[in-house]
């Protein structure tokens, strides 16, 4: 559209020069930052895109779902809107991220083509003539290109169209080429002969770290994420990415996270390069370990949790939260996150099993205010012999509206067996505004 | 004569114990507190560096919550940070940190699949450390438990699988032989009477149903107090209860 047509539509518009050589220096930021978070193969995707590698790393961020969405609301959380697509080849997540409508996608592996068949030629990556000259020939999606006789196109546009054809259904590899920071840690090792046999990757990552480890030191960083490129005689690449919870400079922790995973590796045909990088790091100065001879040592569990999330575990502690509402009581935390010293207040019992949801049941009850004089759940008839409560809690209105009323009257009952359950009433037994008058089973005792 | 044979008890226990690995000369126990059930037990309580499983009685073997209270008053009493390994979190923290075991110590590790949970189990005892290590588990296969036993050995760090199942008849499966050192079965049982109204302390049947170098058997005790810890129950010489236990074993 053009600027004048522009100004005809809106009223006070403001137009600024396009700064292409910024516009290619804040994505290179951006790119060095989806380096340190998300993935140790990161590039600048045209001029409006980055690319990255995330096989290998996702699950550090708890899977491809949890990552896409975390990448969309960072970028959001400034005002920016981003659209992620996750796909097997460069090209298909190319055309599919400039394409959706949604902020996300996920492509399914194998689904790759069926996905960008029907997506404009013009995300193609291919020259902007070439793609007016198709269209002058009637091609519209990729489907229909993809569908054409190779021989006759090559011959009227260069091998160009095939090649992109190919790289987006992954027939012919492209690799990416990484950005790198100047300061960024490395080394590697180059193999005379290729290797391939799980105990020689352990001994020659082993070699590695300690060298890392040394270069580290050298600069008084810790790392907190760390890649190891994998570099195989048919010019194929695989990437492990280990991260931990604190910055680290322990050549046994830091080995112990990677053979863990040698597993994963495949030799193919032979590995002729290992590079080890500390994609981010974090300063780690040498602290003095108090001596005592009272104190009892406290054990530092912070590699043990790290062995779990690089395994794609969730690692978590649960703190308090001041809420009376069983539900939010409780968060979950970082595992290394600082101890926290308040507990719950109360001196009411608690279940140990609280149930997801809570589940409607039949109650036989003298209202207002009496428990229940039996109760029916997942089809049992439990018959009350003793019960203690209600324990009332208020709903928090300044979460929302709809909870200014709210009432919910905890009981403790105990059938003839001793089975004892924590069961509710939503509402206060006399007034409609407090609660349907429904009861709820919400947790089991011991 | 009774000297002669305390001698050649004492060297049948050393040549025992040798066979069992130099690692089983420094295990401590942790004792209940109750000296009913200490007895029962070799060495007068739970042993660290060993491997313990619990599981629930009647409906408490889908919820395991009997089960998972008195492994969460057991961890209580260790000293260091304990691993709890699971796969369905629906465990209620407030209620473990009423008997005594704090959040801050807890570091919960929830994996998709039983394998991982295993896999997270193991990698948690041989680090040696930790006061305990809590799983909840539905099977728990001879090789798996020989795995767990093990590496509790190595560290002295002290196993716990809270048996869970999915549905009240697949838990025949407790029949099934493991090398857990000590199996117990908690079953709830009605409260201690109170002269007013209301639940007064939560009453459990404890079975210890394997324990090596030991002899089955059975205890009514008061639940988890504040710190952790069970009592016999005073109202346990009363065996009209006791009809009603095990209907599924």
């Amino acid at each position: 559209m053009p600027a004048a047509k522009a100004q005809a539509l809106f009223r006070g518009l403001m137009l600024v020069d396009a700064d292409p050589a910024a516009d290619a220096r804040r994505l290179d930021m951006i790119a060095l930052w989806a380096l340190e978070y998300y993935s140790p193969i990161v590039a600048v995707d045209g001029i409006d895109g980055l690319v990255l590698d995330t096989e290998g790393a996702d699950h550090l961020q708890g899977g491809e779902l949890p990552m896409v969405t975390k990448i969309f609301n960072s970028f959001h959380a400034k005002k920016l809107t981003a659209r992620v697509a996750v796909a097997d080849t460069w090209g298909a997540a190319h055309a599919c991220a400039r394409a959706i409508k949604r902020e996300t996608v996920i492509i399914p592996t194998g689904k790759t083509f069926r996905a960008v068949e029907r997506l404009p030629i013009s995300l193609l990556r291919l020259p902007e003539k070439t793609v007016a000259d198709l269209r002058v020939l009637g091609f519209q999606t990729i489907g229909e290109l993809a569908n054409t006789p190779r021989a006759p196109l090559a011959l009227r546009f260069g091998p160009e169209v095939g090649r992109r054809l190919d790289q987006i259904r992954g027939l012919i590899a492209e690799p990416i080429d990484p950005i790198r920071t100047a300061e960024t840690v490395q080394v590697s090792r180059n193999f005379q002969e290729p290797i391939g046999a799980a105990e020689t990757i352990n001994k020659y990552v082993g070699r590695l770290v300690v060298q890392l480890v040394a270069e580290l030191e050298k600069r008084g960083l810790g790392v907190r994420r760390a890649d190891l490129f994998v570099e195989k005689v048919d010019n194929t690449r695989q990437v492990i990415r280990a991260g931990t919870a604190k910055p680290v400079r322990d050549v046994a922790w830091l080995t112990k996270l990677f053979r863990d995973r040698t597993e994963k590796i495949e030799p193919g045909f032979g590995i002729e390069r290992l590079v080890l990088v500390a994609a981010a790091a974090e300063p780690l100065v040498e602290e003095q370990r108090i001596s005592s001879l009272v104190e009892e040592e406290v054990t530092d569990v912070t590699p043990l949790i790290d062995i779990f999330g690089n395994r794609g575990q969730r690692v978590y502690r649960l703190a308090p939260v001041a809420s009376d509402v069983p539900e939010r009581s409780v968060q979950r935390v970082s595992a290394v996150a600082e101890a926290i010293e308040e507990t719950w207040v109360g001196h009411w019992r608690r279940p140990v099993r609280l149930l997801p949801h809570p589940e409607v049941i039949d109650a036989i009850a003298l209202m207002p205010d009496h428990p229940p004089r039996s109760v029916t759940w997942r089809g049992n008839r439990h018959k009350v012999v003793r019960a203690d409560g209600p324990e009332r809690i208020f709903g928090e209105w300044w979460r929302r509206p709809a909870e200014l009323e709210a009432v919910r009257d905890y009981f403790m009952i105990e059938n003839e067996h001793g089975e004892r359950f924590w069961i509710y009433r939503a509402g206060d037994g006399v007034d409609p505004e407090t609660g349907s008058h429904k009861w709820f089973m919400h947790g089991i005792f011991a | 004569m009774s000297a002669a044979r305390e001698l050649a008890i004492a060297d049948l226990r050393d040549r025992i114990a040798a066979l069992e690995g130099g690692v089983a000369k420094r295990k401590v126990c942790l004792p209940f507190g109750a000296p009913e059930i200490d007895d029962a037990l070799p060495g007068g309580g739970l042993a660290y560096g060993a491997l313990h499983e619990f599981a629930g009685g009647g409906s408490g073997t889908v919820d395991g919550a009997a089960a998972a209270l008195f492994a969460a008053g057991i961890a209580a009493r260790t000293k260091g940070p304990v691993v709890w390994c699971l796969t369905r979190p629906d465990l209620f923290l407030p209620a473990l940190a009423q008997v005594g075991l704090q959040p801050n110590r807890v570091i919960f590790v929830e994996a998709g699949k039983e394998e991982d949970v295993l896999g997270s189990m193991e990698e948690a005892l041989s680090f040696g450390g930790l006061g305990a290590v809590v799983g909840e588990l539905v099977r728990l296969p001879m090789v798996a438990s020989r795995r767990l036993q093990l590496a509790a050995e190595r560290t002295g760090t002290m196993g716990i699988v809270v048996r869970r199942w999915r549905r009240q008849t697949e838990a025949n499966d407790f029949g099934q032989p493991t090398a857990a050192t000590t199996r117990w079965r908690v079953s709830v049982l009605p409260s201690e009477e109170l002269p007013v109204p209301g639940v007064g302390r939560p009453r459990w049947f404890l079975e210890l149903m394997r324990v090596k170098a030991g002899e089955c058997a059975e205890f009514c005790v008061g639940a988890c107090d504040d710190q952790g810890r069970i009592d016999i129950s005073p109202g346990s010489a009363d065996r009209s209860n006791s009809a009603r236990r095990s209907v599924h074993s």
